[in-house]
């Protein structure tokens, strides 16, 4: 992350967190996260309960075919301005799932997606820097300078 | 019960505290609920059929995708029903550091559900300090694999790291580290009154209801059937530990009535099983090599010359993981079925729900420990004339109950 990042933070984050067809490894990763250990709290960057009070919506699992309405829905339901974020390396890109028939295809085939963290898991480390780099470029649409 | 009309209660199916987003149907009289139905299949990704395009190798780290949190358990099923299959000698060593693996996952597998389950009920100081514990375990797993979640430590006919030197060393650690901490984490988890209010007589399967069901693992333990792949189909280094044997809630004296508050008490012996058995093997480990073939191609070639079926049984932290593979002259197997833990305790969730209170809803199904990933964070509801409640006011409830509870102190 730059060291003139820390300008952009100006008011905590809130995810929200829906599972695709996740195998829990990065569930797991993501609750890490936010455990006494790494602490994402202590930078304002909260899970949320419902995606109506979310700005990054935190999309784990390689999208299946039944679940893919739903999240979708859940997508619309985010209010603007919203960024998605894909955590582990099936929802980039279907991973090591790729011959399957129940794959509705990688996350940003459905729905725009900002912060792609890769990783099979991700470590927490990687998961909480996906989030700052997410906020960065909220606080640009923001001002209304997308360009990024 | 009076004679109103009940009303459907739907919860999911985007609920991540489950491996597979599950949607649930509760007839609801007033705050009991009369029955529960559930509605499977939305993470299904097919991982069968994909298998019997990859060879043998390759299906490991395939199966180790099933679950993220008993990524060792699946392979390890895997790699018994194909050694099962293939009369693949195992060398000793490579059978306790495959025991010592497999013990430190149901470890971290046992604090995360401690700590999941605690925030079910609102004690959110318990979620958080059993995870601050369970880091110590991934550390450990870290040194030995090189990585928190998916190990990759299984290979067909043996293991791939050795547990030497300074790794020995942070096994050693870890193992006196959880040994000191024990009494301290009986002591939150099974002493606790406000925890014990909630827990006691809620969620109830008998033993009857769990030999019907076919529950497995901790689930049916709970509920006083003393049955462990462990002890009665003993595989890797369990033969040689003397003691072992499945624990139920008569371990502390207690008569097994099958509530939530025995699903604890069996998980927190078991973590001192499991720190019990860990030492055992690192003070036992046999010399000698760690894989009967370390090259891959040969093992394959090995394989592609077997015609014959085997059976893979390993008792993963949440209960009895079987499968089962045929080889048919190919370097892929024709068939993979592959029986998770949850599949048979899922079914055990009807009774255990009907007549429950709403807020209990939430740790009766983590009770389970159907392999939790998340946390409660999402719920919506669609259809005409059905009440749509969020998972959220769900916690809210709950959480309500545990501040009435504390308050009545």
């Amino acid at each position: 992350m730059k060291k003139d990042s820390f300008k952009y933070f100006k008011r905590s984050l809130w995810a929200f967190h829906i599972n695709s067809g996740s195998c829990n490894a990065c569930d797991i990763e993501i609750l890490a996260a936010l455990t006494p250990r790494y602490d994402a709290e202590r930078f304002g960057i909260k899970l949320v309960g419902t995606p109506r009070h979310a700005d990054v919506l935190v999309i784990t699992g390689t999208m299946t075919e039944k679940i893919k309405d739903k999240v979708i829905r859940v997508f619309n339901q985010v209010p603007d301005p919203k960024l998605v974020m894909v955590v582990g390396s099936c929802g980039i890109s279907k991973g090591v799932f790729q011959e399957s028939y129940a794959m509705a295809g990688p996350v940003d085939a459905h729905i725009p997606v900002d912060v792609y963290v890769p990783g099979c898991p991700p470590r927490p480390e990687a998961i909480i820097y996906g989030v700052a780099r997410a906020w960065e470029k909220l606080e640009m649409l923001e001002k209304g300078n997308a360009a990024s | 019960m009076s004679n109103k009309e009940t009303y459907k209660l739907q919860i999911g199916p985007t609920h991540p505290a489950f491996k597979e987003p599950v949607r649930f149907e509760f007839e609801v009289d007033g705050e009991h609920v009369l029955h529960a139905d559930i509605d499977m299949g939305y993470t299904h990704r097919g991982i069968e059929h994909v298998s019997k395009e990859r060879n043998f190798i390759q299906i490991i780290y395939l199966l180790e995708r099933i679950c993220g949190i008993c990524s060792t358990s699946h392979p390890m099923a895997y790699c018994l029903a194909v050694e099962n299959a293939a009369e693949i000698e195992v060398p000793a060593r490579a059978k306790y550091i495959r025991t010592i693996v497999g013990e430190l996952e149901r470890l971290h597998s046992h604090l995360l559900w401690a700590g999941v389950a605690a925030h079910e009920v609102g004690f959110d100081t318990l979620f958080y300090t059993t995870w601050d514990i369970r880091e110590k375990v991934m550390d450990c797993l870290e040194v030995i694999s090189g990585n928190r979640v998916n190990y990759a430590m299984l290979t067909i006919g043996g293991v791939r790291r050795d547990i030497i030197g300074e790794v020995a060393e942070a096994v050693n650690k870890t193992v006196e580290y959880y040994s000191d901490l024990y009494s301290q984490l009986e002591d939150i988890m099974l002493n606790d009154m406000s925890l014990r209010l909630r827990t006691e007589n809620v969620g109830i399967l008998t033993y009857d209801e769990a030999l019907k069901l076919c529950a497995v693992g901790p689930t049916a333990r709970a509920s006083g059937l003393a049955k462990d792949v462990r002890a009665d189909y003993a595989v890797n280094a369990y033969p040689d530990i003397p003691w072992l044997k499945a624990i139920t809630p008569n371990d502390v004296g207690k008569k097994p009535v099958g509530d939530i508050y025995d699903r604890i008490v069996v998980r927190v012996l078991e973590i001192k099983q499991s720190v019990d058995i860990i030492r055992f093997c690192m003070e036992n480990m046999p010399g000698g090599e760690i894989v009967a073939e370390p090259k891959a191609v040969k093992v394959i070639n090995q394989l592609k010359k077997v015609k014959a079926h085997g059976i893979g049984r390993y008792e993963g932290p949440r209960g009895e993981v079987s499968h089962y593979d045929i080889l048919d002259n190919n370097e892929c197997p024709v068939g993979v079925k592959v029986k998770a833990p949850t599949y048979s305790n899922i079914i055990s969730w009807v009774p255990m729900f009907r007549g429950a209170e709403i807020a209990d809803i939430p740790i009766i199904m983590s009770s389970i420990d159907p392999c939790i990933a998340c946390s409660d964070r999402a719920s919506f509801v669609e259809g005409e004339g059905k009440k749509t409640v969020s998972f959220g006011e769900l916690r809210k409830l709950s959480m309500e109950k545990m501040n009435k509870i504390r308050r009545g102190l």
